[in-house]
């Protein structure tokens, strides 16, 4: 062996000339790698191919005009970026290569961002300076961050846009859900504004939950919430049946009385299933609350809880003091006051109580708790942070109960623990852990919720968004969101408002729920008296509509105090409602309104002014719009409706003062019942 | 940054002309190395197939064709098919795989039939808007495969767009189906507009002529004035993104609707 080695040595080296040649040649090869690397390069390889690929296109010419070889980079340095992808991306801004298929070569689908201002990894994510495919989309030991999968690509739009926009449906469910499911009640969000996000979940106070249900009903709530309620967001905590009694001995112990509220029944609840059907229909509890059917379908709202086993959740004197006035009980419910009669809340309790599912409760048997059954039972409430969400009478909301999530999109790999088989990126890691949170660890407490792989996917891409990019980002880019309005209506009428739960569904100075019309300037929109009889018996205004406001049954001093407020403090600065007249329109010019109604603007389409030919069933009927709009919102509607009521479908039809204001005159003289003041044609 | 220094010295190297040949040659014979031991290194994903216990002869689509979602998401509805025998009769127990280009992932991707026949998957489609089409599989008694392809459409960020604003302004009088919560009004108008699949007759519309109707109304091209303008209420940006939406949706598809992602 030795002897080889040595032979070896003697043939390579023996003689100066002969090393100097073996030397030079080893030289010469190590110098060769890295031009040899550069020849080889993946680069050239997708430029060749690009090249081979638009010579046989027609607009070969243009594609190789536009074409500039060897690397290419973006480089934004107050971006941080330095992007060489368009080195193989060659045709992105080719629209011309809209139908090519294979990737690299395809156009960048339309953005409305320019590449040279933003280059690629600001929202995909990646190594942008790496100039191999592997090293620029997956994750190598030097670089963390792997290409974004595109279902999460919308959370790149999330860093500087911090509303909600009309392209990204994915990350506005997302935000929501992280509303709506209460996730930022544990986990702390900091938005790069400044702000904290808030929850809109509204969990119940449990500080007088004896009031309202039977432990048995908690203690089965407690075990899975969505064996009561399919909608229900209050999550699964799998809890032990042994943890489930003592939580709910304490939750009952723990419980006070409604201060100055007797609950009492007040009547007995009545049998007549039909009478509490179309009851239950007129007083539009459907809009809020959901019911599941026979087929299994839910039907109906989701600003209120779920009904569907309602009766056997509440006990039935607490269910008629609900319905006969919500705030009594809670005084920040969305729910409104209807002022239901006796007999009303007889059949309302009776038609609600009926809706209860035998099996639920069927086999939960609770002996009496014992004093340490409570005491551990609070020891878990404390443990398992349901004051977060809930207020309970003598345990504090925790502070940080749960991780801040304000950069989790910026979280490193080497700081999170995978799941055997999962890959190992951020988003999986998130998606992941929003869709088994126990699987990472049996000790966590993070419960289980009932998320649907859209959801779940939806989650993340709005959880991606909050990262550090988002928080350092340069604030000339930063989009701020609309600011959230907190207007309440003030004074006595403001009370009465409040009582009634107008910004439930109405919005108001920008505040309030989109259900039903913007009332900002119903002052200037619509005549007193219409507005007098409409809360006396409100009707619906659309013919296609299957939600009305509901009657409250008020009375008319409460009528009257509603109206005044309205017609004084909602009016537009830019309609005067008083400069134009109600009547008094000349013939030619209503028939010229007509006219152009039925033939220039076409608006039979949409609207109905004569029950017997017209059919449109988008916008409100107009039969009595002569008595319900005034003349100078009608006009200035003409002119321009998104002005007075952004986001309306009506179109702007850039009407002139004279079309606006014969068609003024033709909708004013409208007035249903009455005799037209033009005979028909 | 050992790659960028050394691009250097290798470019210095090549200022001597006659080393360069063999150099190249000697780097390719040090690069295939490399690449034979880059190659060999490609993940094994293990897929359980179920074994079959009966044969059809013909598959057909239940459900879930056609449906419209974004890129790279699950498509709203699972795709269900159905294997049948010579008679037409449902077969239980047949093997049905689902194949698709890259990208595109199924849950779960392979499956028997149930006692209706059918297979049930859900799926999500690739990073890419465009179509796609999905291929089921199942072996008839010969051990010979028949195919159904079923082809599925996703948006990108233009057309997701263009879907928000149909949603808002246009579905009410061009989509003929009514829901719970939005009723048609197709039925009430005395010219029917075109639903937007409606390929036969929308595909013979240039752009342009798209552009001119929405932005002018239907007079702009001698058609109806029912169809109002929407030139005041929607910027040019929001009728491109419509146009690039209906031509995504439409059936048979446009010239435009991007190209067909098909299985290699």
């Amino acid at each position: 062996m030795k002897e080889k080695l040595t032979s070896l040595w003697q043939n390579l080296f023996g003689d100066p000339v002969r090393a100097f040649g073996v030397v030079s040649l080893i030289f010469l090869v190590s110098l060769a790698i890295a031009p040899a690397k550069n020849y080889f390069s993946e680069w050239r390889h997708y430029q060749h191919d690009y090249l081979g690929m638009i010579r046989n296109r027609s607009e070969a010419n243009t594609l190789q005009r536009h074409f500039h070889g060897g690397i290419q980079q973006i480089w934004l340095p107050e971006l941080g970026v330095v992007d060489r992808c368009t080195s193989c991306h060659v045709g992105l801004k080719e629209a011309g290569l809209a139908d090519v298929s294979t990737q690299p070569f395809r156009m960048h689908p339309v953005i409305p961002h320019k590449i040279e201002q933003f280059g690629c990894t600001v929202c995909h994510r990646g190594q942008g300076a790496a100039t191999t495919v592997a090293e620029a989309h997956n994750s190598t030991l030097a670089w963390e961050q792997p290409i974004l999968p595109a279902k999460y690509i919308e959370s790149s739009c999330g860093e500087c846009h911090r509303g909600p926009l009309p392209g990204t449906p994915v990350l506005n469910q997302g935000r929501s859900l992280l509303s709506r499911y209460g996730c930022v009640h544990c986990h702390t969000v900091k938005l790069p504004d400044g702000s904290t996000m808030k929850a809109d979940d509204d969990p119940p106070s449990l500080s007088h939950i004896a009031d309202k249900t039977t432990r048995e009903w908690i203690y089965a709530w407690l075990k899975d919430p969505q064996a009561y309620a399919a909608t229900a967001t209050m999550p699964n905590f799998k809890l032990s049946d042994d943890d489930a009694r003592d939580m709910s001995a304490f939750l009952m112990a723990n419980s006070t009385a409604v201060a100055g509220d007797t609950i009492a029944l007040s009547a007995k609840p009545s049998s007549d299933p039909a009478a509490g059907a179309s009851l239950y229909g007129e007083s539009f509890c459907a809009s809020c609350h959901a019911v599941q059917n026979a087929a299994g379908n839910i039907v109906g709202g989701d600003i209120g809880p779920e009904l569907t086993r309602v009766g056997n959740k509440v006990k039935p004197e607490w269910l008629q003091a609900w319905v006969r006035n919500p705030r009594a009980y809670d005084a920040g419910t969305a729910m409104p006051h209807y002022r239901f009669n006796d007999p009303q809340i007889a059949t309302l309790s009776g038609f609600l109580l009926a809706k209860a599912d035998s099996d639920l409760l069927a086999n939960v048997h609770l002996d009496a708790a014992t004093p340490e059954q409570i005491a551990h039972g609070k020891r878990l409430v404390s443990d398992y942070g349901c004051a977060s969400c809930h207020e309970i009478a003598g345990i504090k909301k925790p502070e940080n109960f749960a991780p801040e999530l304000s950069r989790i999109g910026s979280k490193p790999v080497t700081q999170l623990i995978f799941l055997p088989g999962m890959p190992h990126t951020l988003p999986d890691y998130i998606a992941g852990k929003i869709r088994q949170p126990r699987a990472f660890s049996p000790g966590l407490k993070m419960p289980q919720y009932t998320f649907t792989p859209p959801q779940i996917d939806s989650l993340t891409t709005a959880l991606l968004a909050l990262n550090d990019r988002s928080i350092t980002l340069p604030p000339s880019l930063a989009v701020p969101a609309t600011p959230e309005s907190d207007y309440q209506p003030a004074g006595k009428a403001g009370k009465l408002m409040n009582d009634l739960a107008c910004l439930s569904c109405h919005r108001i100075n920008g505040h309030g729920g989109d259900m039903a019309p913007d009332l900002t300037w119903e002052g200037s929109s619509v005549q007193r008296q219409w507005l007098v009889e409409f809360l006396k018996n409100p009707g619906t205004l659309r013919p296609a509509l299957i939600r009305r406001m509901p009657r409250f049954n008020l009375t008319d001093a409460e009528t009257n105090e509603l109206t005044d407020y309205i017609m004084t403090v909602y009016q537009s600065p830019t309609v005067d409602r008083d400069s134009m007249p109600l009547t008094g329109y000349s013939q030619g010019q209503i028939e010229l309104g007509r006219q152009l109604f039925y033939g220039k603007y076409s608006c039979q389409g949409c609207h109905i002014v004569d029950t017997k030919t017209d059919k449109g069933y988008i916008g409100p009927t107009l039969t009595h719009v002569g008595s319900r709009l005034t003349s100078a919102w009608i006009y200035q509607w003409m002119k321009n409706p998104q002005a007075l009521r952004p986001g309306t479908i009506e179109p702007n039809r850039a009407m002139s003062d004279e079309d606006a204001a014969a068609l003024t005159a033709f909708l004013i003289s409208q007035k249903g019942g009455a005799k037209p003041e033009v005979a028909k044609k | 940054m050992t790659r960028y220094s050394l691009n250097h010295v290798g470019t210095a190297a090549l200022g001597c002309p006659a080393e360069r040949s063999s150099a190249v040659a000697l780097a390719v014979a040090v690069l295939a190395i490399l690449l034979a031991a880059c190659c060999s290194r490609t993940a094994s994903v293990t897929v359980i197939v179920p074994k079959p216990t009966a044969y059809g002869s013909a598959i057909v689509e239940s459900s879930g064709g056609k449906q419209i979602a974004q890129t790279g998401s699950l498509l709203p509805q699972p795709v269900v098919v159905q294997v049948n025998d010579e008679q037409g009769n449902a077969v239980t127990g047949a093997l049905v795989e689902f194949t698709a280009a890259p990208g595109v992932t199924f849950d779960p991707a392979s499956g028997l039939t149930d006692s209706s026949g059918q297979v049930t998957t859900n799926v999500s489609l690739g990073g890419m808007a465009g179509r796609y089409q999905i291929l089921a599989s199942t072996f008839d008694k010969s051990h010979k495969k028949v195919e159904l392809k079923i082809e599925e459409i996703a948006l990108g960020y233009q057309q997701t767009l263009g879907r928000h604003l149909n949603d808002q302004y246009c579905e009410r009088c061009h989509n003929p189906e009514s829901t719970v919560e939005r009723v048609s009004n197709y039925d009430n108008l005395e010219v029917k507009p075109h639903p937007f699949t409606e390929g036969d007759a929308l595909n013979k519309m240039s752009d342009a002529d798209l552009a001119a109707i929405i932005t002018h109304g239907g007079p702009a091209l001698n058609k109806s004035a029912l169809m109002p303008a929407w030139g005041n209420t929607l910027s040019k940006p929001d009728i491109e993104a419509l146009i690039s939406y209906i031509r995504a949706v439409s059936d048979p598809p446009s010239r435009g609707a991007g190209p067909v992602f098909a299985k290699n």
